[in-house]
């Protein structure tokens, strides 16, 4: 059935069961459908076999250092916020081959690994996530060298995003600058709506793949009230954001005060664990790890997820360069809010809130970064 | 959004074999590597290479041979950790993983007609040893070239043929000195920027150059401060540690820049602020 195909960036109207269909389609063109599914205790990002997989009527609550699922009153589908895993892991996985070498008679002989070849489609992307993937995409794509395995699994992404109705606790997207609205870099944006009619979601069209895909999917026009109800559920999210982070100069904030007391503090609290890392959507540290077989006939280089809050990290012949946890707690926050924007031109925060949730011991970096503030006189 | 195809994978290392190894040190070796299929190696003086070694790993090694022999590949190491003491192990005709060159070069154009400073500490003569085969070679473009060079001991000098070959020119300064020595050395003991302190300078057309651990650096530029060197023309090369050498892996941060691409050799008055940083 060929329903009439929306303009780039209009908004029509889509029914759960026109949202089922849609992921159906994708499913039939040969999509790796991704999105999030709840395990675990968790809503962690997995392949999704339709919406009933989703996490439907699962809602959360985050804390500093505290993570819970909870039951909705409602079916809604995308009524969390952004859970431990970000859309980093498809593009940079915590671990993937390099290259595999045996010893031939002239030397090495050196298989590369294979592009990856697949269609990737994720259903469910946040406003900041998008940011974070652009962020990332500075870093890996963005300059002069290109990294190779990044740029062959970000091609060709289908990308659904949802705009944020409920923020969590530890969200502060407002302030940064990276939500809760998707702004961009996505082919259909989802604003759930859950009231004052069925349950519906107005979606908009980022590009032609994403009005070709709705031209087959059943959908009807949005009305007015439909637009000021989805620009109401963002607007209300914008009201409820569960922290705050002052972005005024913040650079230059940092750079004054390397030397600040709190750094010794916020590392008596730090266990140097490494989550805040691994949860964060831009944080792309990596290191190599090489391995032979026993016979030393053949070697194999990995590249995995590395964190600057490991001693290894630093290790130069001697000793790390920053061997106390007040020096790389100083390196991570400073890297994230400051250094950044002088070497990528962005934020390297967009306010996800994860590192607050996922701290054990619940280190807040919007309080760690007013604390350095609060000492600056006002001009 | 249309994302790049590289041309070529910058994680992916050539293959070169070891024509030569020669023995400076109990634990530091010289490599010449013969470029594959004749293609020869460009580089600039001051830039380094990732050499990997089959399945124990890679580590970045700042290039030492001359850039006027672009023939052949030349890297002194020193073996002080898992990577660099397999390296030692290898031989004539074995082969090395290459990647490269890669990051900041030492200002040479820019020091045209000028006096050009190197200081050295260690293992730093190597990274230098590139620019002052250069401006050896195309002497008449600068003024005076002067060599200052520390060891911690007479036992530890590193191309000691090399400087004393250079020290018999008329149209060099070199000057060497050790950290320490027994009473049958005859040479001077003291620390490099005592050096500074003695050699004739005009520091409003000098460029130095220096290389060496971080404490070293810091007290020759304090020196350099002292002879009236303005920071721009003092120029320092960095280490950290590497995993990528693109600017991918994270792990060279310096405040702001990648010692991998904005680095290794940095315009001193650009990382003033970060240079007396503890742990940065």
């Amino acid at each position: 059935m060929v329903h009439p195909r929306p303009d780039i960036n209009a908004s029509v109207l889509l029914l759960r069961d026109g949202l089922a269909s849609l992921l159906q389609h994708l499913r039939d063109d040969g999509y790796l459908v991704v999105g999030p599914t709840v395990r675990d205790g968790a809503i962690v990002h997995d392949q999704l076999r339709g919406i009933e997989d989703l996490p439907v009527g699962v809602g959360d609550e985050q804390a500093p250092g505290r993570y819970r699922l909870r039951r909705r009153a409602d079916q809604a589908l995308f009524g969390y916020a952004v859970g431990p895993q970000s859309h980093k892991r498809e593009f940079f996985p915590p671990s993937i081959r390099l290259f595999q070498l045996r010893r031939g008679a002239g030397g090495p002989v050196l298989t590369p690994e294979p592009p990856i070849d697949r269609k990737l489609a994720l259903i469910g992307v946040r406003s900041c996530e998008l940011q974070a993937i652009a962020v990332q995409d500075r870093v890996f794509v963005g300059g002069h060298h290109v990294d190779a395995d990044y740029a062959s699994r970000r091609r060709g992404v289908f990308v659904v995003a949802v705009n944020c109705g409920e923020p969590s606790g530890t969200c502060f997207c407002a302030s940064m600058g990276t939500g809760p609205r998707a702004s961009g870099g996505f082919d259909l944006a989802l604003t759930e709506l859950l009231s004052g009619g069925p349950h519906r979601f107005v979606v908009e069209v980022g590009s032609a793949a994403g009005a070709d895909l709705l031209a087959r999917v059943e959908h009807a026009p949005a009305s007015e009230a439909d637009h000021a109800a989805a620009s109401a559920v963002t607007a209300a999210a914008t009201a409820n954001m569960g922290r705050h982070m002052d972005t005024r100069d913040i650079k230059s904030l940092f750079y004054a005060n390397q030397e600040h007391p709190r750094w010794a503090q916020v590392a008596e609290r730090c266990l140097g664990c490494t989550n805040c890392t691994l949860v964060c959507p831009t944080c792309f540290c990596s290191t190599t790890v090489d391995t032979t077989d026993l016979a030393g006939a053949t070697a194999t280089r990995e590249r995995r997820w590395d964190s600057c809050f490991t001693l290894d990290h630093s290790y130069v012949h001697g000793g790390s360069v920053r061997p106390s946890l007040r020096a790389r707690y100083r390196q991570w926050l400073t890297h994230k809010l400051a250094s950044w924007i002088d070497q990528y031109g962005t934020s390297g925060c967009v306010g996800c809130g994860r590192c607050i949730t996922w701290c054990p011991v619940g280190i807040d970096i919007t309080e760690e970064a007013a604390a350095l503030r609060a000492d600056v006189p006002v001009a | 959004m249309t994302t790049p195809i590289p041309l070529f994978d910058p994680m992916v290392p050539a293959f070169a074999r070891i024509s030569r190894v020669d023995r400076e040190l109990p634990d530091v070796f010289t490599w010449h590597l013969a470029a594959p299929s004749g293609a020869g190696f460009s580089f600039a003086p001051g830039q380094f290479n990732m050499l990997y070694a089959f399945g124990a790993g890679e580590v970045p090694i700042s290039i030492s041979g001359d850039p006027n022999r672009p023939e052949e590949l030349v890297h002194t190491i020193r073996a002080v950790g898992a990577v660099t003491r397999a390296m030692q192990g290898l031989r004539k005709g074995d082969t090395i993983g290459v990647r490269g060159p890669f990051g900041s070069a030492w200002p040479l154009a820019e020091a045209r007609d000028q006096d050009l400073l190197f200081v050295a500490g260690g293992l730093g003569v190597a990274p230098l040893r590139p620019a002052i085969l250069h401006a050896l070679a195309a002497r008449s473009l600068y003024r005076r070239v002067i060599v200052l060079a520390g060891f911690r001991s007479p036992a530890d000098f590193i191309f000691r043929k090399e400087l004393e070959r250079w020290r018999s020119r008329f149209d060099v300064t070199v000057e060497v000195t050790v950290d320490r020595a027994d009473t049958s050395f005859r040479g001077t003991v003291a620390v490099v920027p005592a050096l500074i302190a003695e050699v004739e300078l005009d520091p409003a057309a000098t460029v130095a150059l220096l290389c060496g651990p971080e404490v070293m650096m810091r007290f020759a530029v304090r020196e350099l401060e002292r002879r009236g060197v303005p920071h721009e023309r003092i120029h320092v090369s960095m280490e950290r540690s590497m995993k990528c050498g693109v600017g991918f892996c994270g792990h060279c941060q310096y405040g702001p820049t990648f010692v991998c691409k904005d680095g290794p050799v940095y315009r001193f008055d650009r990382i003033e602020r970060l240079f007396y940083v503890r742990e940065i």
